[in-house]
C-alpha cells in the first residue's frame, strides 16, 4: 500500500493528478483560481470492467480506491445513480468513533479509526477530520454500569474509552444541564478522546479524486436495472446507460440493498428506514466535542461552520421516501433542549432524512453470495459513516481475492444462518 | 405524519400506533423438518420493497389491537386496512401477496399443517 500512497513526496498523485497543497494554492491564486484541473472525469461507461461498484456514496468508492491502491485493480468502475456522495454521505451527522464492544465490531472500527487518522494525508485531501471527542451519556444507574463494563471491555481490546462522572462531564462540556431533575439527568457517561467528526462531502469527494487519479471511471447518473448472470455467475449488471461487462459486481447501495439483490433472487434481513438529522442556524462555538446520548435517541455537535447539527433515532417503519416523520425530531429536540437549555431559541434551517439499510443484530453484512462474483456490503444501518474507509477497505480485499480476511470473516450473511449473530444493539446504542 | 385509520377507532395520528414490520410470516410448526437456512428465511429474511408493503401495525396507545396495512413505502399511500388472519382485497395488495419470494420458501409451507396430519378433510 505505502508506495501507492499520494502523498510519499511526489509531485503529483501516483496517477498523475496535481498535489493540492499551500502552495498549489498560492500559486492557484495569482491566475484567480481559473486552472485548477477537474478533481475526477466524468467518462462514458466502457463496455466491459474487472469489477464493477454499484453506489458511489462514501463505502463504494473507498472499496473503488482501496482495489485499485492495495490491489492494483484499476480496470473498475463505480456507477452511481445520483450523484456522488449525495446519499447517506451527505445526510449523516459525520460522527466517528470506535467504542465498540463486542471483539468483531471493534475490530472493524478500530481498523476504520486508524484509516481516518491518516486519510487526509493519504488521499491528500483535506477531509477535516477533527478528533474532538465523542461523549455518550447515561441517564439511570443502571446504564452507567452496564457502560461501565463496556468501557473495560472496550479497553481490553486496545480501544481509548474512559469513565465520567457529572461533575467532570461539565468540566468538559460547560453548556451542558448536569441538573439532577431533568426528566433524564446527566448520570455520568464515557468518552472516547479519538473520536470525533469529519466533513462528510469531502470524504466522498478525496476518494473520487484518488480512484480516479488511479484509473478508475465514476460514473455518475447511471442506475442499475438489473443484474445479468449466466446459471449462478455473474455476467454483468444492466444500466440506464447500458450493459457493462464484468466478473464482479460489489454492492454498497445501504438502503437500497434489498432492491439490488432482489434483482439477483438474494434475500437479505434488512429493513430500510428513514434517519432523520437536521442543522440549526450557525451561532458561535458553543460544542467543541460530540455528545451522544442513547436513552433519549439524541447527538449533537457543532459544525466548523457554527450550525448546531443534531441527529434522531430511526424512524419506526419502512420508507424509501429519504424523508422521516416528525414526531421523531420533536422527541429528540425535546431531550437536546432539556441537556442545553442554551438551544431552546435556536431556530433550525434545514431538516432531512436519508433510507438506512438496518440489519436485526445492528451489524454490518460483508459479504459474498451464492451467486459467484456477487459481492454484498450492507447493512451499516444508522451507523456507517464512521466505517466507511475500513468497511471499504476490508471490501475491496474481499472482492480482490474471493475470501473475506480476518476482520470482514464474522460479517458474512452465512451467520443469518449458524445463528452466530454480532448483537450490537445494547452496545452500540440505537443512536448508532 | 401518518394519519392511520384504526379499524376499530377510526383515524388517528401515526404516534398512538407501534409498527409490527412484515406482515403474513408464518411460523414454521414444531415438528418441521426444515434446514436451518430455511428457517433463517421466517427468523431473520425480511421482505424489503420499494413500492408496496404488507405490514402489520398495533394502536399501542388506543385500542391496542393488531391489523394489517398495505402502504407504498415511496408515496407513503395506505391502499388497504385489513383485519389479522385475513388476506388483502385490492388488486395492488394482492399481488403484493402472491408474488413475495416468502410465498415458495420453505419455511412457509412448513407452517401449514398437512392434511394427513391435520387428521383428513374435517
Amino acid at each position: 500500500m505505502a508506495q501507492n500512497h499520494p502523498d510519499r513526496g511526489q509531485r503529483g498523485l501516483p496517477g498523475g493528478a496535481q498535489r493540492y497543497s499551500a502552495f498549489a494554492l498560492a500559486k492557484k491564486a495569482m491566475n484567480y483560481h481559473q486552472d485548477w484541473q477537474r478533481a475526477w472525469r466524468d467518462p462514458e461507461p466502457k463496455a466491459e470492467y474487472d469489477a464493477v461498484i454499484i453506489g458511489g456514496g462514501g463505502h463504494g468508492l473507498a472499496t473503488a480506491y482501496y482495489l485499485a491502491a492495495v490491489h492494483g485493480l484499476t480496470n473498475i468502475a463505480v456507477i452511481e445513480k445520483g450523484w456522488i456522495g449525495g446519499g447517506n454521505t451527505g445526510r449523516n451527522t459525520t460522527i466517528i468513533r470506535s467504542n465498540y464492544l463486542w471483539d468483531e465490531s471493534a475490530a472493524i472500527y478500530e481498523h476504520s479509526m486508524k484509516l481516518w487518522e491518516g486519510m487526509s494525508q493519504d488521499l491528500n485531501f483535506n477531509v477535516m477530520f477533527s478528533q474532538r471527542g465523542v461523549l455518550t451519556i447515561a441517564h439511570s444507574e443502571h446504564e452507567l454500569r452496564e457502560m461501565s463494563r463496556r468501557v473495560h471491555a472496550i479497553r481490553l481490546n486496545g480501544i481509548d474509552s474512559e469513565i465520567l462522572g457529572p461533575a467532570e462531564i461539565k468540566k468538559f462540556v460547560p453548556t451542558i444541564n448536569i441538573d439532577q431533575s431533568i426528566r433524564y439527568p446527566v448520570m455520568g457517561g464515557f468518552l472516547q478522546r479519538r473520536g470525533g467528526t469529519a466533513r462528510h462531502d469531502a470524504v466522498a469527494w478525496g476518494y473520487a479524486r484518488a480512484a480516479d487519479d488511479l484509473g478508475v471511471d465514476i460514473i455518475q447518473k447511471c442506475e442499475v436495472t438489473g443484474l445479468r448472470r449466466q446459471g449462478r455467475k455473474i455476467i454483468g449488471v444492466e444500466t440506464s446507460r447500458g450493459f457493462i461487462k464484468t466478473k464482479k459486481v460489489g454492492c454498497v447501495v445501504a438502503g437500497h440493498s434489498s432492491v439490488v439483490a432482489a434483482m439477483a433472487g438474494i434475500r437479505l434481513p434488512i429493513a430500510s428506514r428513514p434517519l432523520q438529522a437536521l442543522v440549526s442556524e450557525p451561532i458561535k462555538p458553543i460544542l467543541d466535542t460530540v455528545i451522544m446520548s442513547n436513552a433519549v435517541h439524541m447527538y449533537i455537535s457543532q459544525s466548523d461552520k457554527g450550525e448546531m447539527v443534531l441527529g434522531a433515532g430511526v424512524d419506526k417503519y419502512n420508507s424509501y421516501a429519504q424523508r422521516g416523520s416528525f414526531p421523531v425530531p420533536e422527541h429528540m429536540l425535546a431531550a437536546a433542549v432539556e441537556l442545553f437549555p442554551v438551544l431552546s431559541r435556536l431556530r433550525m434551517l434545514r431538516h432531512w432524512g436519508g433510507i438506512v439499510d438496518t440489519c436485526p443484530d445492528a451489524s454490518p453484512i460483508i459479504s459474498k453470495t451464492d451467486i459467484e462474483g456477487l459481492y454484498f456490503d450492507c447493512g451499516w444501518g444508522t451507523g456507517g459513516f464512521k466505517a466507511t474507509p475500513g468497511s471499504g477497505h476490508v471490501f475491496a480485499d474481499l472482492i480482490a481475492n474471493d475470501r473475506p480476511n480476518k476482520i470482514a470473516a464474522p460479517y458474512s450473511l452465512d451467520r443469518f444462518r449458524t445463528g452466530l449473530l454480532i448483537d450490537e444493539h445494547g452496545a452500540a446504542g440505537v443512536a448508532h | 405524519m401518518l394519519i392511520i385509520t384504526c379499524p376499530f377507532c377510526g383515524p388517528r395520528d401515526e404516534v398512538e400506533f407501534a409498527c409490527g414490520g412484515e406482515a403474513h410470516i408464518a411460523r414454521p410448526l414444531a415438528d418441521n423438518k426444515i434446514s436451518d437456512a430455511d428457517f433463517a428465511d421466517y427468523l431473520f429474511m425480511r421482505d424489503n420493497p420499494k413500492g408496496l408493503f404488507l405490514e402489520r401495525w398495533r394502536h399501542s396507545a388506543g385500542c391496542r389491537r393488531w391489523f394489517n396495512v398495505a402502504r407504498d413505502t415511496v408515496s407513503n399511500e395506505i391502499v388497504e386496512i385489513y383485519p389479522m388472519g385475513s388476506l388483502p382485497a385490492k388488486t395492488a395488495a394482492k399481488t403484493t401477496y402472491k408474488t413475495s419470494w416468502r410465498r415458495d420458501t420453505a419455511a412457509e409451507k412448513a407452517a401449514t399443517p398437512s392434511r394427513s396430519k391435520a387428521g383428513g378433510s374435517k
